[in-house]
């Protein structure tokens, strides 16, 4: 700033020239400064894992079942809020920090541990880099030895339901259904052909049948993607079994 | 010189206000704000700051958007841009909340100011007083129907920024005491509010004794239904009461409920009675909605009014496009859900017939001719192909139907072709459609007449209309009488009550006492009450919705099974097309056959959730205040 204090008249064109160039230089130090303090870094730890029973994958809907996250400690607390996947996994990219993980009542073809109160138990978990996290949950019912076969334009379901929560807070099956779809994502509300079967006219719980004719697909295609669901009466949830790829 | 002069005129000028005080000439009275204390020195004050009031009333369905009454199925929603109401597969949970405490504030304000005024008359005073408890009232109640039971807050609320908001933090009252508040208020308050005379047809726009008596009515019949159907999905609670009513608790409300409607019906809260003033059934049945003066059914309204700013665009957004005052229209395409739901005359439910025992195609003569035979609300809810909208018959028809069964058709609304084995160029479709994904077509080959007003100019943007919004209504009540005194056990009377709302419609083959089921009340209710905002508060209270949107796509065989049934799933909208018979020398060349289409846009299938049942509380508003506690099922 010392040549500016120079005779004003005098030396204004080069003055002038001087000026432009401290604003530039100025800019450009701020802005080198200011890259640091502003720009935060993007949350980089990922936190993954799926639903287990004794070690066993839970399926469920996709982008039916949510779970929650929630940090403490920055003030006002809501929740980080996700669902899973329809093979039961899970992901969430996090800043290293303390968290707990819930799953919200009522949510899965499964029960989530509750407190004394009736809440969904919260799960503590501290991230600091990626991390894999498995949930371990009671599912109302499993489906065992799935079998999806083709024949003839049909498929064919057979398979076990058993019944895992037997005491009194366990629940019904509302409903057994075969799904098949075009795609990969099956589910009720995913699906171009189904065939249900209610709860109440299931004979044999250890030997559930369903059948159900391929309708025409437009545009052809030799595959189709099947599930099976048991719908756990009470719940918006069902358990489902996983994806197979029938080629006929 | 001059410019000494010039000086000497402009010092004297300026010095001309100088004269006044500074500080009188800076005290000013804003013009722009008026104060509290001028706001309630007089009647006529009061009432304006009472407008605004009014005018922020919370509906589910309103005139003010078509998009609010076009959802669960009933209809299909003719415009590109909100296809994904057919093309979703669940509702977000947060959907249909509210949380307007600013407006409760506002209220709770008006009250408290009201108390302080000593210039106003009595009688003026208690009866503005009477109106700001029912204005509370019906919004908490409107609250509790969308979130349970939620702070009930009867005074403003002010932070002093002493850093502490534990006081202003409320948790949330129980369901149950949400509805007995309304109830109360109601019955606080009637006697303040005059009976409304029917002499000005804008009375209804008030609050009346018959409105306060209205609200209470429903109130405890919602609080009923969710204490008796509650007790089927008690996973739809909570323990604290803020979600579900104890089941013991529902006679009392229904016995209130009955209690509230006898009082309208018996007229000692002034002489309402189901309007009935055309000859053509149908005709009188969509004129409810359209005649504004000296209308004996209407309790409450939203009133609107021509060249005021407070007009609504409901008839241009729905009228039959084609010929129409503006190039638009055909938003909202009843769906064959709804339509095959109207009776036949016999009380008996039937399908829109399509084909004979054996199969074969029925050939009409008229186009109406299929929907003949039924319960005249059909045709003064749904606007039919064939009939007419101010004086032009709606051109709505698919195609032509060929010899060898095979279908000849356009894709843009009255398109011209030659048909095959003919020469010259013809039209092949509707210049109404149906044209699948062709946005104000009747992509359900129905269009709306409820609600659309058939004034000069209603279809014009730069004019629209004033048909007003019917909140509480006669034949309403009269349908929770029969509800109320059907889950009662009084099943006569509640025949008798379903019954003059049916004669109207032109159902008068009496139901008996043993006809009365609880499919029956669902029924009616639908038919009545469809595009008034009703059916998902409905659904919710009888904790049905679920089983009724459950996920499930529907077939074409389970369309036209069950109709009538109250769980019928009813989750995809289905439509009606009809095709021109084209083969000469048939005797059934230029007849009319029908099919049932599901619209190629509906992709979707409703799915409600349990967690549905009661709207998300935001998670600002939870972590804002740690007392209120979550929904059930989130």
């Amino acid at each position: 700033m010392v040549i500016l204090s120079g005779d004003c008249k005098k030396n204004k064109s080069k003055q002038m020239k001087i000026k432009f160039q401290y604003i530039g230089l100025l800019a450009l130090l701020i802005g080198a400064v200011s890259c640091k303090k502003d720009n935060f870094k993007a949350p980089s730890s990922t936190l993954s894992g799926k639903i287990l029973y004794q070690g066993e994958a839970i399926q469920v809907e996709h982008d039916r079942v949510s779970y929650e996250l929630y940090q403490y400690g920055f003030g006002k607390v809501g929740a980080i809020a996700q669902t899973f996947t329809q093979e039961g996994t899970y992901s969430s990219l996090l800043f290293d920090g303390q968290y707990k993980l819930i799953i919200p009542n009522g949510q899965g073809p499964f029960k989530w541990k509750q407190t004394a109160s009736g809440g969904p138990d919260s799960l503590a978990v501290t991230v600091n880099g990626n991390q894999a996290l498995d949930l371990e949950v009671t599912p109302y019912y499993m489906i065992r030895t799935p079998q999806i076969t083709t024949a003839g334009g049909k498929v064919t379901a057979s398979f076990k339901a058993e019944k895992i929560i037997v005491d009194a807070t366990g629940k019904d099956i509302e409903r057994v259904s075969l799904y098949i779809n075009k795609t990969q994502f099956v589910s009720v509300n995913d699906n171009i052909q189904k065939i249900d079967l209610a709860g109440s006219a299931i004979t044999d719980p250890n030997n559930i049948s369903l059948e159900l004719t391929i309708p025409t697909l437009v545009p052809t295609q030799n595959y189709v993607f099947a599930r099976i669901a048991i719908k756990i009466a009470g719940l918006d949830d069902s358990i489902l079994s996983p994806l197979q790829k029938i080629t006929f | 010189m001059k410019k000494i002069y010039q000086f000497l005129i402009a010092a004297s000028v300026l010095g001309m206000w100088g004269c006044k005080k500074d500080s009188e000439f800076l005290n000013v009275e804003p013009t722009s704000i008026i104060p509290t204390e001028l706001a309630f020195s007089n009647a006529s004050n009061v009432l304006s700051v009472l407008a605004d009031l009014y005018n922020r009333q919370v509906d589910f369905s309103t005139l003010k958007d078509w998009y609010t009454m076009a959802d669960f199925s009933e209809s299909f929603p003719s415009e590109n841009g909100r296809a994904f109401l057919v093309q979703r597969n669940n509702w977000d949970f947060g959907e249909w909340g509210s949380w307007d405490y600013g407006y409760i504030r506002q209220l709770n304000l008006f009250l408290e100011r009201l108390e302080l005024t000593e210039t106003l008359a009595a009688s003026d005073k208690a009866r503005f007083k009477a109106e700001g408890r029912f204005l509370r009232a019906n919004y908490y109640f409107e609250l509790t129907k969308r979130m349970g039971g939620v702070p009930l807050i009867l005074k403003s609320l002010s932070y002093d920024f002493s850093g502490k908001t534990d006081d202003l933090q409320y948790a949330r009252s129980k369901e149950s005491e949400m509805y007995d508040f309304v109830i109360s208020e109601a019955e606080a308050i009637k006697a303040d509010l005059p009976i409304d005379g029917k002499t000005n047809a804008t009375d209804a726009a008030r609050a009346s004794r018959g409105a306060a008596l209205a609200m209470e009515c429903r109130a405890a019949l919602y609080a009923g239904s969710i204490a008796k159907y509650g007790a089927g999905t008690p996973q739809v609670s909570l323990p604290g009461g803020e979600v579900g009513i104890p089941a013991s608790m529902a006679a009392d409300y229904y016995t209130k409920a009955l209690a509230a409607a006898k009082e309208i019906i018996t007229g000692t809260a002034g002489s309402y009675s189901l309007y009935n003033k055309k000859a053509d059934l149908a005709d009188n049945f969509s004129n409810i909605f359209i005649d504004k003066g000296n209308n004996p059914e209407t309790i409450f309204i939203e009133d609107f009014k021509l060249k005021s700013g407070k007009v609504h665009y409901f008839t241009g957004w729905n009228q039959p496009r084609y010929g129409a005052e503006e190039e638009e229209g055909g938003r909202i395409n009843p769906s064959l859900n709804l339509v095959e739901s109207f009776e036949k005359l016999d009380n008996t439910y039937a399908p829109v017939p399509v084909s004979d025992a054996s199969g074969n195609p029925i050939y009409y003569a008229n186009q109406t001719d299929p929907f003949a035979g039924r319960d005249a609300r059909l045709a003064g809810t749904v606007m039919l192909p064939g009939t007419f909208f101010k004086g032009r018959q709606v051109d709505i028809w698919a195609g032509y139907l060929l010899a060898d069964n095979s279908i000849f058709s356009g894709d843009d609304r009255g398109q011209q072709k030659v048909l095959p084995g003919t020469t010259g160029l013809r039209q092949v479709v509707g210049l109404d459609g149906p044209i699948n994904a062709k946005e104000f077509t009747a992509q359900s080959g129905f269009y709306l007449r409820k609600y659309l007003d058939p004034a000069v100019g209603s279809g014009s943007r730069g004019t629209n209309s004033e048909l007003p919004f019917i909140r509480y209504r006669y034949a309403e009540v009269l349908l929770n009488a029969a509800e109320a005194a059907f889950e009662l056990g009084q099943t006569g009377d509640a025949a008798t009550y379903l019954n003059q709302v049916r004669a109207r419609a032109g159902l008068i083959i009496p139901l008996a006492a043993g006809d009365i089921t609880f499919d029956r009340i669902v029924h009616e209710r639908r038919v009545e009450l469809s595009f008034e905002g009703h059916i998902l508060y409905d659904q919710k209270r009888w904790r049905n919705a679920h089983k009724i949107w459950d996920g499930n796509k529907m077939t074409p065989t389970e369309l036209v099974t069950n109709i009538g049934s109250a769980t019928k799933r009813n989750t995809q909208p289905y439509g009606l097309w009809s095709y021109k018979y084209f083969n000469p020398g048939s005797p059934n060349d230029g007849k009319w056959v029908f099919r049932i289409v599901l619209p190629n846009l509906v992709t979707g299938a409703n799915n409600f959730q349990f967690g549905n049942y009661y709207s998300r509380i935001g998670d600002d508003i939870r972590a804002n205040n740690p007392k209120i506690v979550r929904q059930p099922n989130q």
